[in-house]
């Protein structure tokens, strides 16, 4: 069967990444139906601590931890994957095509990511998020464009080394477009290299979210996010509470499941056996 | 120890390689003794285990392989079982290696003396100065120009035939009992074959050192070895004195070697002169270079037949082929297909003109993506040019296999999962699979083993007669020339040097480079390379030097 399948495919540390990533994808799926209360319902006195009459205890303005962090896990994630599906689409593209057409195209995509590229992130998002306002498309559009900067440097390097390959050339040689070149030509042979930058940029992309979100510029209170309610509750920890380690570790955990899984499928595309 | 005693003794050897996670027997119980100052060839195609075995007298296996049992006795000592600290102090001592391409084995960032002279002085043998001074009386030996000086060159700094006999001086630099050579002449063009291998031959014989000469080229083993060993499939298949196997080889196999090089019969004459392609005046050089790689070149391509471009590597033979597919657009000159003049560059050509004309590429691995199915890499063409769907797809897809004889179900494998002469057979496919009148075909046989090459050759020749179609032929290798082509061109260094029909060009009196390289092929007589180098010395026989000037 194919689960079985998939599953005696995957050695050790791959199936620990994979029940991470399930079990966050569990509660992000069921998050009004697994939480005990509302993101936004005020239940209890601040900080209320671990352990007590709430499991995870309560944030700075008496809301339950716990479907906080479930909340938080739909949001964040869900608010993540679609930025950086965005700027995998628009980078890896916009990589190809400088690649396979060279020349004069090469170089003005090269020269205006350069210029993006030369802004600080943080510094870049704000100033037009700030302009624009933060709806959630406007969110994802902006941190998806920044982020398609780097991805479309990597896009490009690995395209242009498959550019080079004879298949290409004897693809050139045949008379196909542009476009066939780039999705059945150097898409296949690039899919693995960038899968593996996907996993990286993706928790990138939660980091800068998080961020934003202190700032007032991310997702927009009172809905929960896990960088948010780091910041938000990171004053509790000097009066010696530990609620902002919560979010913050499944941030880590998370992280590590992806990364995970993915060495794993980069391992197997390579065509590296176990014992190598 | 006893003189009489051997200094090689390989007893009943068996190795086996992790091959897709099973370990398959790859050398079968093998014995081998070698001689003070004998030189034993092994022979055999990729796959029979010649390196593998050769190695062994490094008391070396590649990773992935392991021995399982037998004895390597060298000098009287037992080297299976010893620790790789042992094995390394015996290795520097008493074997050397000289590796098919010493471009990969060299360090670019050192000069030819310095890495010369790092494995005596690192043993101790040797101080620098005198490591100097050998360095230069062996490179005199092997006849480099300026052995002075020649050692303070990077590797990138000489020619491919001088970096391999830098390598055959450093083997010679620690003054071993045995060098293997392991195919160190396969990777050069056929004239600077010949001056290696004479060279390595003289110092060879004047050191009187034992050798492991491995090849997969018979004619090449005849001039170097006393002795061959044929193997195949890590089976030893003959043995015996290399003059008598030449002879009169006992088994099948060794005679199927012997005549890979047998010419084929020529085609039928036709009356009518049917210029397909006409190639006029074509100059070319490289986008972003002034120095012209193809100067005033003129070709006529008539249907049906097969025309030989011949030359060294650097002679403009490829880049000829880029300008008639229009991947190089040239600085003069048209080329012109039935008369009608084809745009210089292929994006501006019709779907018509670019169908007519297919390549077929020397790296069968690189011109196929390794993600796409067979059956999709042939499928493509028929799509695309003659708007096959679907079934009608299929079904040719499967008609194009059998033609060129390689089982239907192979349709859904990927390429990585084909040898090297099926996957050169895909790309045959792919090309016929357009339909085309011109088939342009870049050493396509360059890197298979020579029986393999033959069966694709023939291949080539019986889809000729059965579909009309035309052949520009690019080799490098005259042998291949001579079995298929109607009409030769000679190129040297971007020009044409001689062209004519097959008769015309084999026949004397020859253009000097012509002669240069149809006295470069090796014959399969163990006293031809003698007789060349002696004759060559005498100023009988041009060289590459009176060449070049």
């Amino acid at each position: 069967m194919f689960i079985s399948a998939v599953w005696n495919d995957l050695n050790f540390s791959a199936r620990v990444g994979l029940f991470i990533v399930l079990f966050f994808a569990f509660c992000a799926i069921f998050a009004p139906w697994l939480a005990p209360y509302g993101q936004s319902q005020i239940v209890g006195d601040a900080w209320a601590p671990i352990g007590g009459e709430f499991i995870f205890g309560t944030d700075q303005i008496g809301r339950d931890f716990l479907s906080r962090m479930i909340y938080g896990a739909r949001n964040t994630m869900t608010l993540a994957f679609v930025s950086t599906a965005v700027s995998f689409s628009a980078g890896a593209m916009l990589g190809f095509v400088a690649a396979t057409m060279g020349g004069g195209v090469d170089q003005v995509l090269g020269r205006m990511v350069d210029v993006v590229i030369s802004i600080p992130t943080l510094i870049a998002s704000l100033i037009v998020l700030s302009a624009l306002g933060t709806a959630t498309p406007t969110l994802v559009l902006v941190i998806g464009i920044i982020y398609a900067m780097p991805v479309f440097r990597i896009a490009r390097a690995v395209a242009m080394d498959i550019e080079v390959m004879d298949y290409v050339e004897a693809a050139r040689v045949r008379g196909e477009g542009l476009w066939w070149i780039m999705r059945k030509e150097i898409l296949p042979n690039a899919l693995t290299p960038l899968a593996a930058e996907f996993g990286l940029r993706y928790c990138f992309v939660f980091l800068l979210i998080s961020s934003l979100s202190f700032l007032g510029l991310g997702l927009q209170p009172p809905l929960a996010d896990w960088g948010a309610m780091v910041r938000a509750n990171a004053d509790g920890i000097a009066w010696g509470f530990y609620h902002p380690l919560l979010p913050a570790a499944c941030i880590a955990l998370l992280t590590i499941g992806i990364n995970l899984l993915i060495d794993r499928w980069v391992h197997k595309a390579s065509g590296l056996r176990d014992d190598q | 120890m006893t003189l009489s005693e051997k200094l090689l003794e390989i007893k009943d050897l068996l190795i086996e390689a992790d091959i897709d996670g099973h370990w398959t027997p790859i050398v079968n119980s093998l014995s081998m003794t070698l001689e003070r100052g004998e030189i034993v060839g092994f022979i055999g195609e990729s796959g029979a285990g010649k390196s593998t075995f050769g190695l062994t007298a490094l008391g070396y296996t590649k990773p992935g392989c392991r021995i399982i049992s037998g004895s390597i006795k060298l000098d009287g000592v037992e080297l299976v079982g010893k620790s790789d600290a042992e094995l390394r102090n015996i290795r520097g001592n008493k074997v050397a290696y000289v590796a098919q391409s010493a471009a990969a084995s060299f360090n670019p960032a050192h000069t030819l003396v310095e890495q010369f002279a790092e494995s005596p002085v690192q043993h101790g043998k040797m101080k620098m100065p005198e490591a100097r001074k050998r360095c230069v009386e062996l490179f005199r030996q092997l006849d480099l120009p300026d052995p002075e000086h020649i050692g303070e060159r990077y590797p990138h700094q000489v020619s491919g035939g001088q970096l391999q006999r830098a390598m055959t001086a450093m083997a010679l630099g620690s003054d071993p009992d045995i060098i293997i050579f392991d195919e160190p002449t396969t990777a050069l063009d056929v004239t600077t074959q010949i001056e290696v291998l004479g060279a390595i031959k003289e110092a060879v014989k004047a050191r009187h050192v034992a050798a492991i000469y491995i090849s997969h080229d018979l004619a090449v083993v005849a001039q170097m070895a006393d002795r061959i060993m044929v193997l195949r499939y890590g089976d030893l298949i003959e043995e015996g004195n290399a003059r008598e196997m030449l002879e009169n080889p006992k088994q099948e196999y060794t005679r199927q070697l012997l005549n890979v090089r047998s010419q084929r019969d020529a085609k039928t004459d036709r009356d009518e002169e049917d210029i397909q392609l006409r190639v006029e005046n074509i100059t070319a050089s490289y986008p972003g270079t002034f120095i012209d790689v193809l100067t005033n070149i003129n070709i006529n391509v008539v249907k049906g037949k097969t025309v030989a471009l011949v030359g060294e590597s650097g002679s403009g033979k490829s880049t000829l082929a880029r300008v008639i597919t229009g991947l190089l657009p040239p600085s003069q000159g048209s080329v012109k297909f039935h008369g009608r003049e084809l745009a210089p560059s292929l994006r501006t050509r019709s779907k018509k003109d670019l169908q007519s004309i297919q390549l077929i590429y020397q790296m069968a691995d690189v011109a196929m993506n390794p993600r796409h199915k067979i059956k999709e890499i042939i499928g493509r063409p028929l799509e695309f040019y003659l708007g096959m769907k679907g079934k009608q797809r299929d079904q040719r897809v499967l008609e194009l296999l059998r033609q060129i004889e390689i089982p239907e179900d192979f349709a859904e494998r990927y390429p990585a999962q084909l040898s090297g002469g099926e996957k050169q057979r895909i790309c045959i496919a792919r090309a016929l699979a357009a339909e085309p009148e011109l088939i342009i075909c870049d050493e396509v046989t360059s890197s298979l083993d020579q029986l393999v090459a033959d069966g694709i050759l023939d291949l080539l020749l019986n889809l000729q007669k059965e579909l009309d179609v035309s052949y520009l032929f690019i080799t490098h290798d005259l042998a291949t020339v001579k079995s298929i082509a109607d009409e030769i061109v000679v190129m040297y260094q971007g020009g044409i040097v001689e062209q004519g029909t097959k008769a015309e060009i084999l026949a004397p009196p020859h253009a000097p480079y012509t002669e240069l390289l149809l006295s470069s092929v090796p014959e399969m007589d163990p006293d031809w390379l003698d007789d060349l180098v002696e004759r060559r010395k005498r100023g009988e026989a041009p060289t590459a030097e009176s060449i070049g000037s």
